[in-house]
């Protein structure tokens, strides 16, 4: 039957990873390893100012100075990593000027990950900042973002066009010291995006990033800036994907994001790096921190993420609600599936009076995989009236995986009301044939109901993404039943 | 050929004797309506034709189109034709009816070789059928079965099944909880399905229901056998009797 053959074609490609790829493209790289030469070598190719090379070393000196010591509180389990066996530089030879000199096979890379970039770009509505490695290749749509006075651009030419900008918030919502991976990343980030909306401004279109790691045995560092002045909105996307290596790969990024009065941003992710094969071997390690400062009064940051990749995922994109009358969202999906292990969740952290939160946490584990969410509620003294709800869902496929909830809250304001609510479910045989019964797959079945599960957090990304997430969310649990 | 037929159908649960020995021929064109007590196995026999694991068939055969089914798996079966109207419709948190349909529709599409349902289409034909069952419009947006009271369920399962046309309809107490009015609106979307290509497997525990739809042949079951089968006066004479006259033979 031709139908069922084409069935069977069609569940043989998506059994495979399938940005599984590898770009043939000469690059650049420093040597392996990591010392106060690589960061002045990095630091010389980005030809930076003196005093962004000062803030480097200075972050270097505060890493060593901890010893390898990564932090040891989350629910994960990986081998010792070895910082001196990976490159912390890499990028395609070619020097680009404009969108005609980009590398046909690196565009097709792009292409066959979906991103709209140029004229697809224009016609979508979408900028696209797009991370190849180390360096930012394309900038799109920059110059109608430019008219409006929005400052999008990868984050190493905005140290030279911006430099104010950067010094007064490059580390100013996740300091080095702030943590390892922090640390680490503040020494060797080779690119990331700058994003600066002026005031009074809600940028007309979604901005986006598109992160991919390309070359072998190569760290990723990006480093993301974004900046609402008074009164201005901006919802960015970024978006993640790596080739199948069976070694494992390490990202660490850092992410920062400022609003200031009655501005908002708007943060969503879709993390779909490799995963590992279905024996655990190789995957993305993504120690990743994030996190925003609501400075201004009547400020919101909204995070949303959509986690299905890596082989670990160790991420809280935090919200500091310093502003009276700020808002702090953080909208969860994270679904681990035969090996992988991911220990996530956010910080609210309520300062300024009248503050609200809100988390929405939803952990799909299947396989053999270990899934935690881990969130912490703090409002300090002069809080008063902070609120906070959060509700954090499991939902279990068969019965060697893992779900754990782990809340902290601590409270100085007697004034503050928090709200926990917590679930854990699996998927019924019931549902399961009811949905059988109806002509699905298996697996198709397994799809559905927990696209349905995590709906209130997918209904909260733009609407291209929601599809694309969706997709995604049926593939990463391929596998998982039966 | 019959369109489905059930050859001396033994089935056992976790090692309990439910059915033993079934056997019944269904025409295409042909509604049949099985009556017996609670509990005599009424369900069981709808959940192995449809493929639900659990059940150990250790003697027997489900023929579709003369070919045994036994061996496909659920989604296969309902892909064939074969479509259950649940006694117990099952609810699904945060899928939308809508949303539920679209995949089910597309999945039988798939199958037969169509592209998926274009979006607009999907809507007109759901609206279409929605207004045949007096079911609200926005019935589709809530999350199926969550929160539908026990007759918005049971219309849920029609719906369902005027949309998939099967060639094989089993209707387990689809008629329990619905009122009066819905009675006779779910009858008439049976009815409005009734086909020479299409065969009804109806069960229930009222007469009631069969002057509405009224069958072709009726069936008793008791203790897992057919211990009569008849026309629509078999039906009748049910009601006013009971079952006390198969309950002391078998
Ligand atoms: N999984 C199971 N484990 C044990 N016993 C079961 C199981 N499933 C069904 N049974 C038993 O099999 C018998 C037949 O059940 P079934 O649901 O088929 O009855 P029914 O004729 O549909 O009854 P009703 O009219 O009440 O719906 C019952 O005694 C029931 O308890
Ligand atoms: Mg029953």
């Amino acid at each position: 039957m031709a139908a069922k053959q084409e069935t069977a074609a069609a569940v043989r490609s998506v059994e495979q990873y399938k940005y599984g790829f590898v770009t043939d493209i000469e690059s650049e790289k420093a040597p392996k390893g990591l010392s106060e030469d690589i960061i002045r070598f990095i630091s010389a190719k980005k030809n930076e100012p003196e005093w962004m090379l000062e803030w480097r070393l200075k972050a270097y000196r505060y890493w060593l100075a901890l010893g390898d010591e990564e932090p040891k509180w989350a629910k994960l389990n990986y081998p010792k990593i070895d910082y001196q066996d990976s490159y912390y530089y890499a990028a395609p030879k070619q020097k680009l000027a404009s969108m005609d000199e980009v590398d046909p096979k690196l565009l097709e890379t792009y292409k066959k990950l979906g991103i709209p970039l140029a004229e697809q770009a224009v016609l979508a509505g979408v900028a696209v900042d797009a991370v190849f490695d180390s360096v930012s290749v394309a900038t799109t749509y920059k110059k109608k973002l430019e008219e409006m006075g929005v400052i999008f651009k990868p984050i190493s030419e905005a140290v030279h066009s911006h430099p104010e900008l950067v010094k007064k918030y490059l580390g100013s919502v996740v300091p080095y010291t702030d943590n390892f991976f922090a640390a680490l990343n503040s020494a060797v980030f080779t690119d990331g995006s700058f994003v600066y909306i002026p005031k009074g401004l809600r940028c007309p279109m979604e901005l986006s990033t598109y992160f991919r790691i390309n070359e072998k045995n190569t760290g990723q560092f990006e480093r993301t800036l974004i900046i609402a002045d008074e009164g201005a909105y901006v919802s960015y996307l970024e978006g993640c994907t790596a080739p199948q290596r069976d070694e494992n790969q390490l990202h660490a990024a850092v992410v920062e994001l400022i609003t200031l009065d009655d501005a908002e941003i708007k943060y969503s992710t879709v993390q779909n790096w490799y995963p590992g094969d279905a024996e655990g071997k190789g995957g993305i390690y993504n120690f990743v921190t994030k996190r925003g400062a609501c400075r201004g009064k009547n400020s919101k940051i909204m995070w949303t993420q959509v986690e299905t990749g890596s082989a670990i995922t160790w991420k809280y994109p935090s919200c500091i609600l310093q502003g009276d009358n700020s808002v702090g969202e953080f909208y969860s999906v994270a679904i681990t599936n035969n090996h992988q292990q991911a220990d996530t969740g956010t910080k609210m952290i309520h300062l300024g009076a009248n503050t609200r939160s809100k988390i929405i946490s939803k952990g799909i584990s299947a396989g053999k995989a270990d899934n935690t969410y881990r969130g912490l509620v703090r409002i300090g003294p002069r809080a008063d009236g902070a609120r906070n709800y959060t509700q954090c869902d499991s939902l279990l496929i068969g019965d060697k995986c893992g779900a754990h909830t782990v809340p902290y809250i601590e409270s100085r304001n007697p004034t503050a009301q928090t709200e926990h609510e917590a679930t854990t479910s699996k998927i019924s045989e019931d549902q399961l044939f009811y949905c059988q019964q109806r002509g699905m797959t298996e697996e198709e079945a397994v799809s559905l109901i927990v696209n349905g599960f995590c709906r209130e957090v997918l209904q909260t990304l733009p609407m291209e993404f929601a599809v694309e997430a969706q997709k995604l969310v049926g593939i990463s649990l391929e596998g998982s039943v039966g | 050929m019959a369109l489905l037929e059930i050859k001396n159908l033994h089935v056992s649960v976790g090692g309990k004797k439910i059915l033993n020995g079934i056997s019944l021929a269904l025409n295409a064109g042909e509604v049949h309506a099985i009556m017996g007590p609670n509990g005599t196995g009424k369900s069981t026999l709808s959940n192995v034709i449809a493929g639900r694991d659990g059940y150990d068939v250790t003697e027997g055969q489900v023929l579709l189109d003369g070919q045994d089914i036994l061996a496909m798996e659920a989604d296969e079966r309902a892909r064939a034709g074969v479509f259950l109207a649940f006694q117990y419709p099952v609810e699904i948190p945060g899928v939308t009816t809508s949303a539920f349909l679209k995949t089910a529709i597309n999945a039988k599409r798939r199958a037969e070789g169509k592209p998926e349902i274009d979006a607009m289409e999907f809507l007109k034909l759901v609206k279409a059928k929605q207004k045949l069952l007096s079911m609200p419009d926005d019935m589709i947006k809530r999350a199926l079965n969550v929160g539908f009271s026990g007759g918005e369920k049971k219309r849920a399962e029609v719906l369902q099944m005027t949309l998939l046309e099967p060639r094989v309809a089993i209707l387990d107490e689809t008629d329990s909880g619905l009122d009066i009015d819905a009675l006779k609106i779910v009858s008439e979307g049976v009815n409005t399905l009734r086909g020479p290509d299409r065969t009804f497997l109806i069960i229930t525990h009222y007469q009631r229901l069969l002057n509405y739809i009224v069958p072709d042949h009726v069936h008793v079951l008791v203790g897992g056998r057919v211990v009569a089968s008849g026309g629509k006066e078999l039906a009748e004479q049910l009601e006013a009797e009971g079952y006390a006259r198969y309950l002391s033979a078998a």
